[in-house]
């Protein structure tokens, strides 16, 4: 069986030690952020919400839980921890991050040669490429499939080096996937709400095909006994977390419409919110 | 023309209160069947293991587009509102007809052709697949009733 404790025990301090220097960098962001909402609340002339602050303190909680502390531990030889890592790293603190419009905080912030530096980045070909919702949802759903129906799965569990790349994988595709339907940010490409929506129901079809297949088809390296509740999890959580998407998703859809009403008809009664989208 | 005067003479079909509700009827239809016959009965599964490939597909794509129909229905039915456009019965005739068409589409397309999964196991399968689908045929009767009346009100109006 797979998640043997003896295997669990032989693991634990390679990934404590890893877990460890992965969790540096995102302490680093945490007071990177604030430091920069700090200095735009004391300008007072503009002012940084506070709830993006704490969405991005909380974005960046859920990232460390999975890298180090018991679960962290667990996802390294247990299935069904793995999915809840998956699903914490891959979409919900992903969604958490976007919305704190982290590049629009840098860009108010840093000086104007690091911020055109960081402006002609995002220009850049490969970044917008990227971040186009078409690409960005092939590579994360389709990632997804790849290590889940391949030999890999079973490496996850034999190497925490590799796991530890996955989660990296998973959160960097996750980033992209979720900014490139939400753009709380500034984007290079702005794309349609209709095409945004057809992404969405494709990837959200993706994932929920994938969770039956692995509670069907346990992927190598697990058990029936633990790919079974681990695709169950992965069904209604990965629902609960794309209804939150959604939801952001569709509000920035009704701010934008009430916006274009009241362009169009400027003495309709109609409470549109001047405010960019969340 | 005033804006009263157009609004009556939006065909029903072009109408956002009847798009709105129509969507949130179809995912409204689609989680009962998931929260009370999946989740609580537990007369089918969420997977069976005995569901051919293109029926996998298939639920994918229909659990997906029920998630999203929940959610821009609501919001669809909010800016249909904010535009002081709104009609009750156009709503309630959009909800119905959504609702009783997903029904039948599961139990005639879901249930039947692709064989997805069945209404219950190990029991006389027909009195459960009619009574599935005479209650589809029911709220798409309610749905289209109350459409016609709408209709017929805006014509006359």
């Amino acid at each position: 069986m797979i998640d043997d404790f003896d295997t669990h025990a032989t693991h634990a301090p390679v990934t404590l030690t890893l877990g460890l220097i992965l969790v540096l960098p995102v302490v680093a962001a945490a007071v990177a952020y604030v430091a920069s909402a700090v200095i735009e609340i004391r300008s007072k002339k503009r002012g940084w919400p506070i709830y993006r602050v704490a969405l991005w303190l909380l974005g960046l909680m859920v990232v460390a839980l999975t890298l180090v502390g018991p679960l962290a531990e667990r996802s390294h030889t247990d299935f069904f921890a793995h999915m809840a890592t998956h699903l914490m790293v891959g979409m919900l603190a992903p969604l958490l991050l976007v919305c704190a419009a982290p590049l629009t905080l840098a860009l108010r912030t840093l000086s104007v040669d690091p911020a055109r530096r960081l402006s002609r980045l995002l220009k850049s070909w490969p970044l917008r490429f990227l971040t186009h919702p078409i690409p960005a949802a092939a590579i994360n759903i389709g990632s997804l499939w790849f290590v889940y129906a391949s030999p890999l799965s079973s490496m996850m569990f034999s190497n925490p080096l590799f796991h530890y790349f996955l989660l990296i994988h998973f959160f960097i595709a996750g980033y992209l996937f979720t900014a490139s339907l939400v753009s709380v940010d500034p984007t290079p490409h702005p794309v349609g709400f209709p095409l945004r929506t057809a992404v969405l129901l494709v990837a959200i079809a993706g994932h929920s095909i994938l969770a039956k297949y692995i509670y069907a088809h346990p992927p190598q390296g697990t058990t029936a006994i633990s790919a079974e509740p681990g695709g169950v999890l992965m069904y209604y959580g990965g629902d609960l977390l794309e209804l939150a998407l959604l939801v952001v998703f569709f509000t920035q859809w009704y701010r934008a419409a009430g916006r274009r009403l009241l362009s169009s008809a400027p003495g309709a009664r109609l409470q549109a919110s001047p405010r960019p989208a969340l | 023309m005033s804006q009263v005067e157009q609004k009556t003479k939006t065909r029903l079909l072009r109408d956002k209160s009847f798009w709105s509700a129509f969507l949130i009827g179809v995912a409204v239809m689609a989680a009962v069947d998931e929260i009370v016959f999946h989740q609580i009965l537990g007369w089918h599964h969420f997977y069976d293991r005995a569901t051919p490939e293109i029926g996998l597909l298939s639920d994918g794509l229909l659990h997906s587009a029920e998630l999203i129909a929940l959610v821009a229905g609501f919001f669809l039915l909010a800016d249909a509102r904010r535009r002081e456009s709104f009609s009750p019965v156009a709503g309630w005739a959009g909800c119905f007809v959504g609702s009783g068409l997903f029904q039948l589409w599961d139990g005639i397309v879901d249930h039947k052709v692709f064989r997805i999964h069945q209404v219950r196991y190990e029991v006389e399968l027909l009195p459960y697949d009619i009574a599935w689908n005479a209650f589809g045929l029911i709220l798409l009767t309610v749905g289209i009733g109350l459409s016609l009346r709408e209709a017929r009100r805006r014509s006359r109006d």
